[in-house]
């Protein structure tokens, strides 16, 4: 066991566990952050991404030594205290979700596409979200969403 | 677009989904005064089997479905036994009871999947939520306000003739100043109404909350990673529990030697019973992922599993088995029709099994309480039937357990069976902690209680005027569900053998269940598949084919509406366009979709440009919800048409993740254009599944429209269609 020091939705967090931990689940057993989910345990699926220095990685797969002083995001540090982010915003007003199990990890992965590449073509959008699984179906709201979000976005709606 | 403002009375708080934090005595806070009413739809004979537990609280009969309450603060709080796992009721059943009783939409709070809470219901399943629920829902509303007008003409001395309800006051027509609030009435008081008459539909022209796209209530929760999933509660001090598990249906536990497992720090292991008969050896750990890894120490040794099924050798299988064949609907005399038949066309249909596969594995977390009292949080479509299975499985009294639902990550039917939540409460009395179980994807795919394979065998007849004159069909596997013939065939019999419920005289090789729309996906692929197989040898239109032989004006008007839709100009096919159609009828919802696809005839590949679905389902509560459900069932239906089938050998499961079981993707994306009819002679029919189960035939359809080749497998793998293009003529 050793300390892991780092940022967590902008906030310093130090955990004491062991190096081979599993990211996924020092945020939700350790830390209590529910919102990122577990779908798969192998970086199929996508409901367990989070943002790792602004860029998308699988919680699931991500031994917590590899975020030891580097900024996590989940979906829970997306807004700004009631204030959503455009991409949860643009998620709302088009409906890119049914059971929102998928969800964390959508908006988490469509902002570090948009983080990327802020003004995507759709096809562009279709393949960067082409390992987020939704079994619910939501595909065309959810890219109507990012597509949206983006347009917003670069209107300086951030 | 934020949840309901909240106040004192208010008791579903910010952040929560809407149930899970609802203790007895905030519940009885609530309903110690106001206006309660109760209100039952009569149950079909033998479906419904009210179990009514509600502890020292049982003041209410027990056969009632959901009830409704008007608080001191005019809020209204529904009670009923459904949940929402992503079809979007969570916003269309407050939609009704606002309608009825004139709030405004924001003042109705929903309270679902809670065994203490809310009345008895058989589960969420069968698009009956809107359909069969709806209309009594409306009936209750309705009740309530007659109630609350009474009761303020007697308070403001005012016939009730005059007085009107806007926004959930009740106001004089003539003198604005005479009004009165529902809270006013119902506060400081108890009164109790039980409604169980047969709701009569209002005007639906007169509609001002049935009818809208209201936002969905979950919305905010969802995007923000509030919503809280079963897998999210944890109770103090609860244990995940990781289970040992056989590598093969039929395969039985002989050795297990946990010693390694148990040196790890914070490991418990719990053993109940033999394994070989329904034990569980299972490691405990606070943290899921040390779980995992204690699982990964455990040795063990099975004995092979004597299955010999595999994908392939399973058709033949289920066509031997020794199951007894039952009639699902008949008219006229078979061998007549065929005598007066021009031709008769014989085709085999067959499709392999399919997983649910939703995003959230099965995963419950049970809690025994200081009082006695077990509580379970499961993502379950079926609370009560699972508060039953609890009770039987852990000898409690059924009111000492408590099931309480969640949001629940998608069901499609899969979430029917409770096994995970048996497993969570057994350990829990062993362990003497909560405990906790999320199945692993691997467990998942493993438990699962699969769509079933199926085989169909339909014989046609057609006469020298192009009418379909005979059809005899035999239905292995998949049950009767999408089979009744609504085509104007004088001469027809449909023979089942086993179904999608149960797994009669053991034709499957592991647990089957109800799959969205089940066993309906298969029987309107075969049955449409055929009805075009006709039209090509009629050398017709398929469309035009369709409506010949149709005198069903309900059909007749959606295909026509899909036409105009997808612009759709009559051809006989093949026609090389790669355009197809097929409609059908599910929950009481006509349904219509027209496509097109491109096949690549080097490698196999189906690609489905466009796909137009039309649908009648009467009076559409929310219709962006509807549409929705449209688009997630076409999308849906994409993944058991081209690449879903689960792949297995001597009781194993083949595939066991996202890695190898396909499930359709971003990139599969069609166009998709949907259409809901204006029906308002006709009450809300279902909504969720309709519009999958046409999904098969009418991409079927337009592959044999761009090619010439019949493809009568599902899947229609690459292997496949190349197979078929390779047999063409």
């Amino acid at each position: 066991m050793k300390p892991i020091a780092f940022t967590l939705n902008g906030v310093a967090r130090t955990v004491t566990v062991d190096e081979d931990r599993n990211l996924l689940w020092v945020l939700r057993d350790d830390l209590g952050m529910t919102g990122t989910k577990f779908g798969c345990g192998a970086s199929f699926c996508g409901a367990c991404t989070v943002l790792l220095d602004g860029k998308e990685v699988r919680s699931c797969v991500t031994p917590v030594s590899r975020v030891a002083g580097r900024k996590v995001v989940t979906v829970e540090g997306l807004a700004q205290g009631d204030k959503l982010s455009p991409v949860q915003e643009a998620f709302v007003e088009h409906v890119g979700f049914q059971c929102g199990y998928c969800t964390s990890g959508m908006v988490i992965g469509a902002t570090a596409l948009l983080n990327a590449n802020p003004r995507p073509t759709r096809e562009q959008i279709v393949q960067g979200m082409e390992r987020h699984l939704c079994r619910c179906a939501a595909h065309h709201r959810i890219v109507d969403a990012i597509e949206s979000a983006s347009k917003k976005m670069a209107g300086g709606a951030k | 677009m934020t949840r309901p403002t909240h106040d004192d009375e208010m008791i579903v708080p910010e952040g929560w989904g809407f149930v899970e934090t609802i203790d007895r005595r905030d519940f009885l806070r609530l309903t110690s005064s106001g206006l309660m009413v109760v209100f039952a739809v009569k149950p079909a004979e033998g479906t419904f089997r009210p179990v009514w537990n509600f502890a020292e609280q049982q003041r209410t009969p027990p056969d009632f479905n959901a009830f409704l309450h008007i608080g001191a603060n005019g809020r209204v709080t529904l009670f009923v036994g459904k949940i929402e796992m992503g079809q979007g009721i969570i916003t269309g059943l407050p939609q009704i009871a606002a309608e009825e009783l004139d709030v405004p939409l924001e003042r109705v709070d929903c309270v679902m999947g809670d065994t203490d809470l809310c009345p008895f219901d058989n589960g969420t399943f069968g698009s009956l939520s809107v359909w069969r629920l709806g209309p009594v829902l409306h009936a209750a509303a309705a009740e309530a306000r007659a109630v609350l007008v009474q009761m303020a003409s007697e308070k403001l001395g005012v016939p009730v003739g005059d007085l009107t309800v806007k926004d959930g006051v009740v106001v004089s027509r003539t003198v604005a100043s005479r009004k009165v609030s529902y809270g006013e009435l119902a506060g400081g008081k108890k009164i109790e109404r039980r409604y169980e008459g047969q709701a009569a539909l209002d005007k639906v022209s007169e509609y001002t909350i049935i009818g809208k796209s209201y936002p969905r209530r979950d919305a905010i929760e969802k995007v923000t990673g509030k919503a809280k999933y079963s897998g999210d509660i944890a109770p103090p001090e609860a244990l995940h529990a990781r289970l040992v598990r056989a590598p093969a249906h039929g395969a039985v536990l002989t050795t297990v030697d946990t010693s390694a497992a148990e040196k790890q720090p914070g490991v418990r292991v719990v053993r109940i019973g033999d394994p070989k008969d329904g034990g569980l050896v299972a490691v405990l750990h606070a943290h899921r992922d040390e779980a995992d890894k204690a699982l990964r120490l455990v040795k063990t040794t099975f004995t092979p599993s004597p299955n010999t099924l595999d994908n392939e050798n399973i058709f033949a299988h289920l066509e031997a088995a020794a199951v007894e064949k039952r009639p699902a609907g008949a008219a006229g005399d078979v061998a007549v029709g065929e005598k007066a038949a021009a031709r008769v066309i014989v085709a085999k249909y067959r499709k392999g099994y399919v997983a649910h596969a939703p995003m959230e594995t099965h995963s419950a977390v049970a809690a025994m309480g200081a009082d006695g009292r077990l509580t379970v949080w499961a993502s379950t479509q079926t609370p009560f039937p699972l508060q039953t299975q609890l009770a039987r499985a852990t000898g409690l009294p059924p009111d000492k357990v408590r099931v309480i639902t969640p949001f629940v990550g998608g069901g499609f039917g899969g979430k029917s069976a409770g096994a995970q939540a048996v497993e969570a409460a057994r350990l829990a009395l062993a362990a003497g902690k909560p405990v906790r179980v999320t199945w692993s994807r691997e467990e998942e795919f493993f438990f699962d209680t699969f769509d079933p394979a199926a085989v169909i065998n339909i014989r046609a007849g057609l006469d020298a005027s192009k009418r379909i004159v005979s059809w005899d069909s035999e239905i292995i596997g998949a049950g009767s569900r999408g089979a009744a013939m609504f085509y104007a065939v004088p001469n027809h019999r449909t023979m089942t053998k086993g179904s999608w419920s149960g797994n009669q005289g053991g034709m499957h090789p592991f647990a089957v269940g109800p799959w969205r729309a089940p066993g309906a996906n298969a029987n309107v692929w075969a049955r449409e598949s055929h009805i075009d197989t006709l039209a090509a040898a009629a050398k017709m239109d398929p469309l035009e084919f369709r409506l010949l032989n149709l005198d069903n004006p309900r059909m007749k008007r959606v295909l026509e509406a899909c036409a105009k839709l997808f612009n759709w100009t009559p051809k006989a096919a093949p026609s090389g366009r790669g355009v197809g159609l097929a409609c059908g009828e599910d929950a009481g919802t006509y349904v219509a979709s027209m496509a097109e696809v491109k096949v690549d005839a080097a490698t196999g590949a189906i690609r489905v440009l466009r796909v137009a679905c039309a649908q009648d389902m009467g009076v559409v509560v929310n219709p962006e919800g509807a549409r929705q459900q449209m688009e997630g069932c076409i999308m849906m239906g994409l993944g058991y048409t081209l690449a879903e089938e689960v792949r297995f050998r001597n009781g194993e499961v083949i595939d066991r993740n996202f890695g190898g079981y396909g499930v359709p993707k971003f990139s599969w994306m069609p166009k998709i254009e949907t259409l809901i009819l204006d029906s308002p002679d006709l009450p809300a029919q279902g909504g969720g599944e309709p519009a999958i189960v046409v999904m098969g035939a009418v991409v079927a359809n337009a592959v044999f429209d761009a090619t010439g080749a019949r493809i009568t497998q599902l899947p229609m793998t690459p292997a496949r269609v190349k197979a078929a293009l390779g047999m063409r003529g």
